[in-house]
């Protein structure tokens, strides 16, 4: 009786260490098993050809120089960073993230750039368990209560649009003093509801919103659509579209005439120096609304000149300190979540690193206070408007100080 | 009379019941809004006018290229889909040469000589890249059944279009701009016409009218024209049938090398993939206007240009739809469906080579 009684305590015993140290951890979606000496995959889904590249280039060179900053180890692992170009649109975001998504070995994504891209293409992500975090997404849509729970692998550091149109509209109200607006966007969903908020406001706060028109992304001829707004006799008129479009308008507009007058603005999403290849002299003297990269301090200063080492230029689009703040997001609850076994090898559940981005509270970034809320916005929003001169299209720098800001 | 009628009548069938009902819905549709448009009274006849001129300085581009699927489909009764890449290749390389000019202001100081250097050096690259399509890809395969030329074009349109993505990077590179096409000219009080749609116009009539002369009036346009009549009897009758399908692709390719530098000049922006959009959109005006027939490809070109210039505001705008420009490419090929209803061959819809009596 006693040699039975110790012998089951010590099977007991046996079981309960075996269990403990044999038995790999276990996730609801999945497990990322990373071997010694493997690299952590972290894919990005950005627009890297076209005439949006500048955005997806710089967004890029953010994660690339978050990775320096961590020295390229994280947890024991150096970290292997590619990924796909997604276009600007839905197919291309649609197929860029079917093939990251067919990849086992990605922990997390970084993207998209553009948010016609993340309506169908967070879906298919998180559909095969990974999780993204967008450095320049900005429609309300994708973290709006009512989005759906094929988002909920979805985050992103950049603002919300919502922010974006109502400084826009306070901006042309306050600043510029104008009462008749129109609107131009190109049926993306990114331009179509930043153009929306931004009339909501407009007419809110007592002005008229005289024109409300659409381009196709990649029309050429904008003189057609510029001669009926005319008609209605705008003060203002507001474009939140890419840089190609953007361009066609900013310098065809000088063309038509009937708008010696009229003030012009854009939005983040052509505020490049690509656009200022594409509207040439045209562009001096408009507007953008963009992040406040004044508001980003210190640290700023440090990225760009880390930036400027490595890549010989200054930066090309407004998401750059978006896209590092994204990438140490990740990285962060990586560290958080991962199981480390004593030879190195690394257990990333999926589910737990998806709770570890969501939980993410009071985290110090270039852009500010990291803080992400149950539907996914991280960033903590700060828009200013910019004003174009001469010496910024002649030198294609973007232009540093702010032109007006609404606090 | 009325057994010509009764044969007409049993060959009816019930499709093209239907098709002719959906054709005079259509034209009901567009005639109504244009009468609404027009009772409205929003634009100006001034503003009607620039309409006008905005689409036929965007028609003439689209009626360059056009020549080349028609010319081409003349030939070799395919469709060369490679066509919009030949499109492509011509301003995007001289687009290098422009900014060399604009760099040193040889611009300035001479424009006329830069502008005819730009456009010599397109239409060189356009050219050799249609005659290196046509020995490469679509010689060997002269007798192979119809779809694999097709197929062919559609690859060789991808990799030239990846070649130069290669070559020249995947942003867009922007144009100079000429400082004696900008502005206006007054033609009489209130009344303006801008500098460069006039070039574009003009230089593009200037190159349609040599191409269709050289068609019509000299040997080798000769030898084209029986060469798409008949090949076989042609080259019976000593013609020179390889010789001839590559002057043919020679004359495509020059056409759409200076409708490239007319577009870039225009739209500035210049970058891998802009040929997509003009080349479908030309391929349609070769359809709208008869394919294989050269007039027709000019007037379709024109006619379609005009359309996505004046259709948005004059068909809809009195249907008081919201942004009607975003439906402009509907609009256009809607009309090309209208057309092909009453005349399936196109609107002049005759063989290349058939000469009126």
């Amino acid at each position: 009786m006693k040699r039975s009684l110790i012998l089951l305590v010590a099977l007991f015993m046996f079981v309960a260490a075996s269990v403990v140290f044999a038995a790999p951890p276990t996730d609801p979606l999945g497990v990322v098993t990373i071997k010694p000496g493997e690299p952590i995959h972290i894919a990005y889904w950005f627009v890297t050809a076209g005439s949006d590249s500048t955005l997806g280039i710089d967004t890029k060179r953010g994660v690339e120089i978050a990775i320096d900053d961590i020295k390229n180890n994280l947890l024991g692992h150096k970290i292997k960073f590619d990924g796909q170009d997604s276009g600007c649109n839905a197919e291309g975001g649609q197929a860029a993230a079917t093939k990251l998504a067919s990849d086992p070995t990605i922990v997390a994504a970084v993207g998209s750039n553009c948010s016609s891209e993340a309506k169908p293409g967070a879906p298919i992500l998180w559909n095969a368990g990974i999780a993204t975090v967008s450095p320049s997404n900005t429609a309300p849509y994708l973290t709006d209560p009512k989005r759906g729970s094929t988002y909920d692998g979805y985050l992103r550091t950049a603002h919300n649009d919502k922010v974006q149109g109502a400084v826009a509209a306070d901006f042309a109200l306050k600043s510029l003093k104008v009462k008749r607006a129109a609107t131009i966007h190109d049926g993306s969903v990114y331009a179509e509801q930043l153009a929306n908020v931004f009339a909501e406001t407009f007419k809110k706060n007592g002005g008229t919103i005289v024109a409300q028109e659409a381009v196709a992304p990649t029309d050429t001829d904008m003189k057609p659509v510029l001669t009926k707004i005319v008609t209605a006799k705008p003060e203002f008129i507001y474009y939140p579209i890419f840089v190609a479009a953007a361009g066609h308008i900013t310098r065809q507009v000088k063309e038509v005439s009937g708008f010696e007058k009229v003030a012009l603005m854009s939005a983040d999403g052509a505020f490049s120096v690509d656009f200022y290849k594409a509207a040439g002299e045209s562009a001096v003297g408009m507007y953008h609304s963009s992040p406040d990269f004044e508001a980003f301090g210190k640290v700023y200063e440090d990225f760009i000149q880390k930036h400027i080492k490595k890549y010989g230029e200054k930066t090309l689009a407004p998401f750059h300190a978006h896209a590092y703040d994204a990438a140490n997001l990740i990285f962060k609850a990586i560290e958080k979540v991962a199981k480390k076994e004593k030879d190195g090898t690394l257990y990333i559940g999926r589910k737990a690193l998806r709770d570890a981005l969501y939980a993410t509270k009071n985290l110090k970034g270039i852009t500010g206070n990291i803080n992400c809320n149950e539907f996914g916005d991280c960033a903590d929003p700060r828009i200013a408007v910019y004003k174009t001169s001469v010496e910024n299209v002649k030198t294609l720098v973007m232009p540093k100080k702010s032109f007006w800001k609404p606090y | 009379m009325p057994k010509k009628f009764q044969r007409w009548k049993e060959s009816i069938t019930a499709t093209d019941i239907v098709m002719w009902f959906i054709g005079f819905a259509l034209l009901v549709f567009i005639i109504l809004g244009s009468i609404l448009t027009l009772r409205a009274g929003r634009y100006t006849p001034v503003q009607w006018f620039d309409f006008v001129i905005y689409g036929l300085a965007q028609g003439s581009i689209y009626a360059l290229v056009a020549m080349g699927y028609t010319l081409v489909y003349g030939v070799l009764r395919m469709i060369n889909f490679a066509h919009s890449e030949v499109f492509m290749s011509g301003p995007f390389t001289a687009y290098y040469v422009a900014a060399y000019f604009s760099r040193s202001s040889l611009l300035e100081s001479h424009p006329f000589i830069c502008l005819i250097i730009v456009f010599i050096v397109s239409m060189m690259v356009s050219t050799l890249i249609a005659f290196l399509l046509e020995r490469i890809a679509y010689r060997p395969l002269r007798n192979a059944p119809r779809l694999i030329p097709l197929i062919t074009a559609i690859g060789a349109s991808f990799t030239l279009m990846y070649l130069f993505r290669g070559l020249f990077g995947t942003g867009f590179q922007a144009y100079p701009v000429w400082t004696i096409f900008t502005g206006k000219w007054v033609l009489f009080k209130g009344l303006e016409i801008g500098k460069i749609q006039v070039f574009v116009i003009f230089a593009a009539a200037l190159v349609m009218i040599t191409l269709y002369l050289f068609i019509q009036r000299t040997r080798t346009g000769k030898a084209v024209r029986s060469v798409s009549e008949d090949k076989e009897a042609a080259s019976l009758m000593g013609v020179d049938i390889d010789k001839t399908i590559s002057v043919t692709f020679i004359i495509g390719g020059a056409a759409a090398g200076a409708a490239g530098v007319l577009y870039a000049l225009v739209f500035k922006q210049v970058f891998f993939m802009m040929g997509f959009i003009p080349g479908i959109k030309a391929f349609t005006a070769a359809v709208l206007g008869g394919i294989g027939n050269i007039p027709g490809a000019m007037l379709g070109g024109l006619l379609l240009g005009l359309l996505e210039s004046l259709g948005p505001a004059l068909f809809l705008d009195g249907y008081n739809i919201a942004a009607p420009y975003q439906l402009k490419d509907a609009i256009a090929f809607l009309v090309l469906v209208l057309v092909l209803i009453f005349r399936p061959t196109g609107l002049l819809g005759e063989r290349l080579a058939v000469k009126k009596a």
